[in-house]
């Protein structure tokens, strides 16, 4: 790996690379981010996901030379990102959580300044500006306020003007956080669609579907810690169940509980929730006949019974016990 | 697409590492951060214009025009031309104050509370505190702009007879007004950066108000002797540490031949003010922005 101007990382080669990476705020007792390392290859979509406070933001934070670590060191390709932030800067590309645009320009003008800004010659961010606004579906907003975007609309034009200087990192903090599912949808195909580009994308991130739709690999977080990290398939595959089985019933939830957990097959392991028993089920035969029968023997009136293949809040859960949500 | 890395990018180029080194890397931003105030600027300059000149020219209205027109005189009889050349020069002192609060302060103010753009200037492949720099220097361009379009509508705006007596020094102005407007500037980067949005209404009234009207904008530091309290003087020892003082005293050197603080006072302090107000600013802003 080289950070000089002449390396060039292939796919594969990491290009965000953290040791033992730790943050304390001032005043605060507890670590926000707890020793990280992590090792980010060129080409991929990076998830961290995790509960709110869990240092997701914390880390992208510190990598995006906004956050100081209290100790621990962060490269960019190569380059440390706390003793040249300004050498880090000119190659990385940051959407945060809030609408940052220039209200004072226009939404091309938002563009273009961006590109002159990264030292781009006046005729090469004028053409980027253009190209950017049509691959955006933002060209017949060019001479607007960015006042009179609408959410998603300006999120994408947060988008468009972080990888206008073609960043070797994009990184995306909560993207999606306050979008319509539309919207959402559609950003999630734009950042496919760099990725498909050679994009490497860091992004936190506490929707488990963003995670799991999006990214070539996910680090679960919580506490400042990654508490695992793969492919979502991998992640799925690591707890050691297949299956999940939603039953509804009225009645006393503890003993259709115990009473399930003796009558079926395969069950690791039962989560009693407000309003429903979720089964965790590895290799459970005849799965959903066993769940009724035994139910109904003990004369528990099922109202719905579903199944799922496990998620990555399964995955959260079972490394928590706690729900990403809470 | 393979990421590749080329010496000349093209908007399908991934960068793969730094292409500048830190200096040329923040020249570059910072130009550009300049350029992009000029562009703003100059899409509003109507608007600049009207603001900049809407209060010397009521202040000039009232008390140059009105006044002596009413014979509710200032300055004593015969006095109402001498006080013309003393206001003049508060005049010129308190728009480009007004122009480091307007295009400084309120700005940043507002770009760290409610629009958060403040979070996507400071990814500008510069170093934090140039950001900040960039605002000032923009703000003392403001500043400068102001004093000449304030210094000619403040001279004819009066009544019969009361004109003021202008005589420029140039050596003095030439120096001081960019000096006082750099040290306005960062005066607006202190105010912008302790007060939040919400805060701005008191940062008027307990700040810019006093700073104002005890900034020597419409008297003459040396004739505050008289206000004593035995033998002590003790407004004209007071307003020391209002930094208006030495832009208004300094503009009056720099503008007309009316007695004024000495020359070898105004320039040390104005330039401690810049020192002592840029770093603090450039302290606050960074303890905003970095955590």
């Amino acid at each position: 790996m080289s950070g000089t101007r002449d390396g060039s990382p292939a796919d594969g080669d990491p290009v965000i690379l953290t040791h033992d990476l730790t943050k304390i705020y001032p005043g605060a007792d507890f670590r926000a981010v707890d020793e990280l390392n992590l090792s980010v290859t060129s080409g991929e979509i990076f998830g961290l996901l995790g509960p709110n406070g869990a240092g997701k933001t914390t880390t992208a934070g510190m990598l995006t030379t906004r956050v100081i670590p209290t100790s621990g060191r962060a490269f960019i390709a190569g380059v440390d990102v706390v003793a040249h932030p300004t050498l880090a800067k000119q190659f990385i590309g940051v959407v945060s959580q809030s609408n940052t645009l220039d209200r004072q320009l226009t939404v091309w003008e938002n563009l273009y300044f961006h590109g002159r800004l990264f030292g781009m010659s006046a005729r090469e961010s004028r053409a980027t500006a253009d190209e950017l606004l049509a691959e955006f579906q933002l060209a017949k907003w060019a001479t607007a306020s960015v006042y009179a975007l609408s959410g998603g609309m300006a999120q994408r034009l947060m988008v468009a003007r972080s990888i206008f200087h073609r960043p070797a990192v994009l990184f995306m903090d909560e993207p999606t956080a306050g979008l319509d599912p539309q919207s959402r949808l559609a950003l999630w195909e734009i950042l496919q669609k760099l990725n498909a580009d050679g994009q490497t994308i860091l992004l936190t991130t506490h929707y488990m579907e963003e995670a799991d739709q999006l990214c070539d690999r996910v680090a679960i977080m919580d506490h400042g810690r990654i508490l695992a990290l793969d492919t979502p398939a991998g992640l799925k595959q690591s707890v050691g169940i297949d299956t999940v089985v939603t039953v509804r019933a009225a009645g006393d939830q503890g003993a259709l509980a115990a009473a399930l957990e003796a009558g079926v097959a395969g069950i690791t392991s039962i989560r009693v929730t407000p309003d429903a028993l979720e089964l965790r089920v590895h290799d459970g035969d005849r799965l959903l006949a066993r769940v009724i029968a035994v139910a109904e023997a003990g004369g528990f009136a099922i109202n719905d019974v579903s199944v799922a293949p496990p998620s990555l809040e399964t995955v959260f859960i079972s490394l928590t016990g706690k729900d990403l949500r809470d | 697409m393979e990421p590749s890395v080329t010496e000349t990018p093209t908007s399908r180029t991934i960068v793969m590492g730094p292409r500048r080194s830190p200096l040329s890397s923040s020249r570059v931003a910072l130009g550009a951060l300049m350029l992009r105030d000029v562009r703003v600027l100059w899409g509003d300059f109507a608007i600049f214009v009207l603001r900049t000149i809407v209060q010397p020219f009521l202040l000039c209205f009232v008390f140059l025009y009105v006044f002596p027109k009413i014979g509710q005189s200032v300055g004593g009889a015969r006095g109402e031309a001498a006080f013309a050349t003393v206001l003049v020069a508060g005049v010129v002192g308190i728009s480009v104050m007004f122009q480091g609060v307007q295009s400084v302060a309120l700005q940043m103010s507002q770009e760290f509370g409610y629009t958060r753009e403040i979070e996507d200037r400071v990814q500008a492949p510069c170093p934090i505190w140039l950001v900040a720099v960039e605002k000032v220097i923009s703000g003392a361009v403001q500043g400068l702009i102001s004093a000449a379009i304030v210094l000619p509508i403040a001279s004819i705006v009066h009544a019969r007879g009361v004109e003021a007596q202008i005589h420029l020094h140039w050596a003095v102005l030439l120096t001081l007004v960019p000096l006082a407007c750099v040290a306005m500037g960062s005066l607006g980067l202190v105010l912008g950066t302790s007060f939040k949005p919400q805060n701005i209404g008191m940062m008027f009234g307990f700040v810019i108000l006093p700073i104002t009207f005890l900034g020597g904008t419409y008297y003459q530091w040396t004739r505050l002797a008289p206000v004593k309290v035995g033998s002590w003087h003790w407004l004209q020892t007071i307003v020391l540490v209002n930094p208006l003082l030495y832009v208004n005293e300094g503009m009056r050197a720099a503008f007309t031949d009316v007695p004024h603080m000495h020359l070898y006072v105004v320039y040390p302090v104005l330039l401690a003010f810049c020192v002592g107000f840029l770093s603090l600013g450039i302290r606050n802003f960074r303890r905003r922005v970095l955590s």
